[in-house]
């Protein structure tokens, strides 16, 4: 009886659960959908069968050049989760393992600068990029995206790194551990799960960045949030050619999250040692 | 051997020299069929000016608009070439952000360009600060065959009663014939646009001649009541969320019996490809009240070089490249008369092969040539523009507003509150910018 009672349950929430996945996922199912339309068919209302036309996608490849905004969004996503890794895996290690009273604060003051709106800084970081010469420039956005993901990558290995016990890195030092050695051997394989979901995390929110991508770039350094941006526009259908750049967009960073999924959700969900 | 080296180290020398000397231009654009058209076509700017090389960056239009402005106010010197509209010429002009265009070329004819259109991008120093790619008015496109079902004929000057009349005559919900599709969406360039250039025709205007603002007068009640029950009797469901798109879609699939918007659609609506209704199109001047002013817009997009570029030389033979006659000729070799940027120059709307291609071609220069944005309402105005007010505070404003007229249309308030707010929300806005002392 009880396991029949147990199997109703499991079932039950298996079906909320597709149901939740489905309503979140459906966006961009939708969007791809969209992107197989004709413009005429794209605006004429909800449907979900397209005519499979593949107009959109050829009209958007004619119109800009998909490789070189694509290569722009991976050397950024990429270079800028790397560059927060090796700041934040220190930082995280030396708040966790010898934490002072100043530590809770620090950490809520990382936190807090992702409350302010970014906006509000639109103009001195603008004339700061300008000075340095930093405009439209590769270099410059990653390190914009660095310092914008740092907080949370901070945070994400502080939470990991707390849950391996300090025992283990004080048998490390015993036996004759460097810290760096105690760094690079010991703590960072037993946080491979949660560093490999931080890394990935990262790179997701470095490559939908679209404030500062769009802001701070015009030609050279454009990721592939601006080659979204441009497909709209304020007279003429454009829903079909839009949904067909998102879709080039995003299919990069869907098909990764998909293949590294089961070490995502790892990561989020256990902690070291579990 | 030594001689060869020496010969391969000036050759390469020359061929870097040579790349070093070619200057890249940064042109921000928005995605508009015609400036699409332009980038395919730039082939034959770059052959004629191998040391230029375009680059090209698309933007929606109000990130463009935020863009550029930052770029301009910082001088952070990301562009050479802008795209930029009619209400930021003498705005930017008198802040000193863009470049005069005085070098156009000989043959650019710049006396050829449309008066109306010119006077809106010439600064108080009589200079030319931008040079207009596209230009549009605003007309009414109607369904002939519908009106004539309605037992009625567009006349080529109509009022607004007729278009009430109309509209509510030709409104077939049973089969989702909407008498007449306006705008409705918020915003300064969308639902406003519109309204504020019918608030001329009804002799309303944003402010008197001391800026105080003006929608507690009565002309502003004639004007919104007029719209919010035309729309309700006869526009389609959900019209609060229409914009210009949305309309376009609802014209061509053959759901709507009239609707007033830009003159560039009409080449959208008699496009057999995309629209059902494409022989079926009449043209008709913006309706009027009897005051002696339509309600018809003055827009143009433009191409602009902002002060802090350092290619203006560069810059200005592009500019003048993508707003000759020429241009006009070569888009008319490669696509065809009726694809050429309408709405700039008055020799276009003599030519015969125009003529014949676009059908809406008098009704065009005819919409554009009736708009006056020094004057564009009955009584006196301190203020330049038709469907817009050339000062800053206007995009702000102008969209508070225009989320006002919208709640109105939509019914989450009245027409009478909306226009109380609005007028509150003006007068703070003018006395915070020290036009109200």
């Amino acid at each position: 009886m009880a396991r029949a009672v147990s199997t109703r349950r499991t079932v039950f929430f298996t079906i909320v659960a597709w149901i939740i996945a489905l309503l979140i996922f459906f966006p961009i199912l939708y969007t791809i959908i969209t992107s197989f339309k004709s413009e005429t068919e794209a605006i004429q209302g909800f449907n979900l069968i397209p005519s499979a036309t593949v107009e959109s996608y050829a009209a958007v490849q004619a119109q800009s050049n998909y490789f070189k905004f694509f290569l722009n969004s991976v050397i950024i996503s990429v270079g800028s989760t790397l560059l927060a890794l090796l700041i934040a895996v220190p930082a995280a290690w030396s708040m966790a393992f010898s934490p002072t009273n100043r530590t809770k604060d620090i950490l809520m003051w990382m936190l807090s600068t992702k409350m302010m709106p970014a906006v509000a800084v639109l103009v001195p970081i603008y004339l700061l990029f300008r000075d340095f010469g930093l405009l439209d420039n590769r270099l410059g956005l990653t390190f914009m995206l660095t310092m914008i993901n740092l907080p949370i990558v901070v945070w994400m290995l502080y939470t990991y790194f707390r849950e391996i016990p300090g025992e283990i890195l004080e048998a490390a030092r015993m036996d004759g551990a460097s810290l760096w050695n105690e760094i690079v051997y010991v703590l960072t394989p037993m946080a491979v799960p949660g560093i490999a979901s931080t890394l990935l995390l990262n790179i997701i929110l470095a490559w939908n960045e679209a404030f500062w991508t769009i802001r701070l770039t015009t030609t050279n350094a454009a990721p592939l949030t601006a080659f979204i941006a441009s497909f709209s526009s304020p007279q003429g259908l454009f829903w079909a050619k839009l949904s067909a750049a998102s879709t080039l967009a995003i299919a990069p960073i869907l098909i990764m999250g998909w293949f590294s999924q089961k070490q995502l959700v790892r990561g989020l969900t256990f902690g070291a040692v579990k | 051997m030594k001689l060869k080296t020496l010969l391969l180290g000036a050759c390469s020398a020359f061929v870097i020299a040579g790349f070093a000397q070619a200057e890249t231009l940064t042109i921000a654009t928005v995605n508009n069929g015609d400036m699409v058209r332009m980038q395919g076509l730039t082939e034959d700017f770059t052959k004629a000016n191998p040391d230029i090389q375009l680059e090209w960056v698309t933007l929606e239009e109000n990130v463009l608009r935020e863009r550029v402005t930052t770029d301009i106010a910082t001088k952070g010197g990301q562009y050479d070439v802008l795209t930029i509209g009619t209400y930021e010429v003498p705005i930017w002009a008198k802040q000193g952000w863009l470049l005069p265009l005085d070098n156009l070329g000989a043959d650019y004819d710049v006396d050829d360009l449309l008066p109306a259109i010119r006077s809106g991008l010439t600064g108080d120093d009589g200079k030319l600060y931008a040079a207009p790619f596209y230009g549009e008015s605003s007309m009414v496109m109607y369904r002939k065959d519908l009106m004539e079902k309605a037992g009625l004929t567009m006349p080529d000057a109509p009022t607004w009663e007729f278009i009430n009349e109309a509209a509510r005559k030709m409104t077939d919900r049973a089969n989702d014939i909407n008498g007449i599709c306006l705008r409705g969406k918020a915003g300064w360039g969308e639902n406003m646009a519109f309204l504020t250039a019918t608030s001329n025709a009804f002799g309303a205007r944003w402010f008197d001649e001391s800026w105080k603002p003006q929608f507690d007068q009565p002309e502003w009640k004639n004007t919104l009541d007029m719209y919010v029950k035309l729309m309700n009797d006869a526009g389609p469901q959900g019209a609060s969320s229409n914009g210009f798109n949305e309309n376009l879609a609802l014209f061509q699939q053959g759901k709507c019996g009239m609707w007033i918007d830009a003159t560039v659609a009409a080449s959208f609506v008699t496009n057999p490809n995309d629209s059902t209704v494409a022989d079926k199109v009449g043209f008709a001047l913006a309706p009027d009240t009897g005051l002696g002013k339509r309600g018809n817009w003055l827009w143009a997009w433009n191409l602009a070089i902002p002060a802090g570029t350092q290619k203006a030389e560069a810059a200005e033979k592009f500019v003048s490249w993508a707003t000759s006659k020429k241009y006009l000729e070569l888009v008319a070799e490669k696509e065809g008369w009726a694809n050429v940027p309408p709405g700039t120059r008055t020799s276009l709307y003599n030519n015969p092969e125009y003529q014949k291609a676009a059908p809406f071609a008098k009704m065009t220069l005819d919409s554009i040539n009736a708009a006056d944005p020094k004057a564009p309402s009955v009584k006196p105005v301190p203020y330049v523009g038709v469907q817009f007010v050339a000062i800053p505070e206007f995009q702000g404003l102008g969209t508070t507003v225009g989320q006002l007229f919208s709640a109105a249309l939509a019914g989450q308030m009245t027409v009478d509150d909306a226009l109380a707010q609005a007028q509150t929300a003006a007068t703070r806005e003018m006395t915070r910018g020290g036009y109200i002392k």
